[in-house]
């Protein structure tokens, strides 16, 4: 096949209507390359001056933070009810079962009437999630019957050991010590 | 045997006052340049640069000098000591070297504000600016590794084709002021810089004094992205420092020369005592266009700047001179 393909070549060879003309670039030198170096030389200080006008455009990181939009996927949080006071989680484990990652740990237990913790029949015990091991995909956010848990916006999550990143059901029911900006509409 | 015709010289402890004081002033300088380059350049790339250590990163040099001094000094196996050791301390002497010949200022109350007003002028700079040449070479050689040779092959082949243009580029100022004594040359300006009469003789200057200092688009012995550092890769601590300091030192001397040759010297409005300044700002001016141009060019290839010597700076230098020299003696 190949050798046919040699064979019925013609030369010269005459490039068909298929056979799209490559773009060269100009010749190098003469007067006309001179002049063509000396102005994109000026363009590019041009260039560069334009962005020293318009000022750096760099996030000073600790002092200020990103914002993050709405349905960033941060740090988890927990939830009450606003007015009981109760939990939302019931220790149903079915955020830990859809859990690519394998990171929740639920151990349920039974209400006492007397004293409830969460609303249904059952809480959670232990609630722990391993941040280090969390992708932050949100499907234990899907997964969650009540909207006991959701993703929030907290991404400052760096600590010296892992054994810090097992957040408890406490930690993960509190308030985020600092707030993280939210991206305004249009931004 | 008389070397060179000093054209006004003081008492010998003034010569030292003014030696230690132009020293001071230029070691004081030349930090604050490092950290200055580095912001203006984060500027022109939209960021900001070293801003965390002190006020405004104001102390970024002394957090640089302490960590380049606390470093050991290792030297490689296959290395000349003695030469190896030397190229980093011949390219600052050089530099410095050069320094007292750039003028502050006018003759007042007998003590000129200058190191000393050499009648070879120009020619002490070019010589001193071999020299460090030199320092880059034998450093770059004498470290035995390839890197480091190669980077000092290509600022020798570089040497060879900036410098004639260079100093031909000069003799247009220096033809029409008649002098080659820096102070007389500033003089010749009284009417008008020569920046006007001879713009192209300071592009081609500023262009040459591009690949002398080794900056980019011309910084070619160093190439990181090809020779690791070319012939600074074998040092490290404060020997590396000094090559920095040279290499920053070469531009503050340059940018003197220019201002000194086209853009008046010291000459500005304002009475006499602001006349340092003045020179000052210029050379500041000028060093901005270095950190300008860096900001912006790629570097260049080798043989891209071995034609463009050759092929574009001398034809236009020679021209350029050639024509001065006719329009002197017409004139
Ligand atoms: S975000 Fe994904 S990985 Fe993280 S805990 Fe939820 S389900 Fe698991
Ligand atoms: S967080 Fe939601 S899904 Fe997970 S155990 Fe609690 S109620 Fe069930």
């Amino acid at each position: 096949m190949a050798k046919a393909d040699t064979e019925t070549r013609q030369f010269p060879y005459l490039p068909d209507s298929d056979v799209v003309a490559v773009q060269r670039g100009p010749e190098p030198g003469g007067i006309k390359g001179a002049y063509r170096v000396f102005g994109e030389t000026l363009r590019g200080l041009k260039t560069t001056m334009a962005r020293m006008i318009e000022g750096p455009v760099t996030i000073q990181y600790p002092e200020e933070k990103t914002a993050v939009y709405p349905r960033f996927r941060g740090r988890h949080k927990l939830h009450r009810f606003e007015d009981t006071g109760l939990e939302k989680c019931v220790g149903c484990s079915l955020c830990a079962a859809a859990c690519p990652a394998d990171c929740i740990r639920v151990v349920a237990a039974e209400n006492d009437p007397a004293n409830r913790v969460s609303a249904g029949e059952r809480y959670a015990a232990v609630y722990e999630i391993n941040l280090s091991r969390c992708i932050f995909c949100g499907y234990c956010e899907v997964a969650c019957p009540f909207d006991a848990i959701t993703m929030g916006h907290d991404y400052e999550m760096a600590d010296y050991n892992r054994g810090d990143l097992i957040f408890t059901k406490e930690m993960l029911l509190a308030e985020p010590i600092e707030r993280t900006p939210l991206r305004v509409e249009g931004e | 045997m008389l070397i060179a015709e000093v054209g006004f010289a003081e008492a010998t402890w003034i010569l030292i006052v003014k030696a230690l004081v132009i020293f001071a002033a230029v070691f004081a300088v030349a930090p604050v340049l490092t950290v200055v380059e580095r912001k203006i350049l984060g500027r022109f790339q939209a960021r900001y640069g070293p801003n965390r250590v002190g006020p405004f990163g104001l102390l970024q040099p002394a957090a640089d000098a302490l960590k380049l001094i606390g470093k050991e000094q290792f030297e490689p196996r296959g290395a000349l000591r003695l030469l190896y050791a030397a190229g980093p301390a011949l390219v600052v002497f050089s530099g410095i070297a050069t320094l007292a010949i750039l003028p502050w200022g006018d003759v007042k109350n007998g003590v000129g504000f200058y190191g000393i007003d050499v009648s070879i002028g120009v020619l002490y700079f070019f010589a001193f600016g071999g020299l460090s040449f030199y320092g880059l070479l034998l450093g770059g050689w004498a470290s035995g590794s390839k890197y480091s040779f190669l980077g000092a092959m290509r600022s020798a082949a570089q040497l060879i084709s900036y410098e004639i243009s260079m100093a031909l580029a000069l003799f247009g100022a220096i033809l029409m002021a008649g002098t080659l004594s820096l102070t007389e040359i500033v003089h010749a300006q009284d009417d008008v810089w020569f920046v006007v009469p001879q713009f192209l003789g300071f592009l081609i200057f500023m262009v040459a004094g591009f690949a002398e200092a080794n900056r980019a688009p011309f910084d070619l012995p160093e190439a990181d992205a090809e020779l690791v550092a070319g012939y600074q890769t074998e040092y490290g601590g404060m020997r590396w420092g000094s090559f920095m300091l040279a290499e920053y030192l070469e531009m503050f001397v340059i940018s003197g020369i220019a201002a000194t040759f086209f853009l008046g010297g010291w000459k500005g409005p304002g009475p006499g005592f602001l006349d340092p300044i003045w020179m000052l700002a210029k050379i500041l001016g000028l060093m901005f266009l270095f950190f300008w141009v860096r900001a912006t060019l790629p570097r260049v290839r080798y043989d891209q700047l071995m034609s463009f010597g050759w092929k574009v700076l001398l034809p236009l230098a020679t021209l350029n001179a050639l024509v001065t020299a006719v329009l002197v003696t017409v004139l």
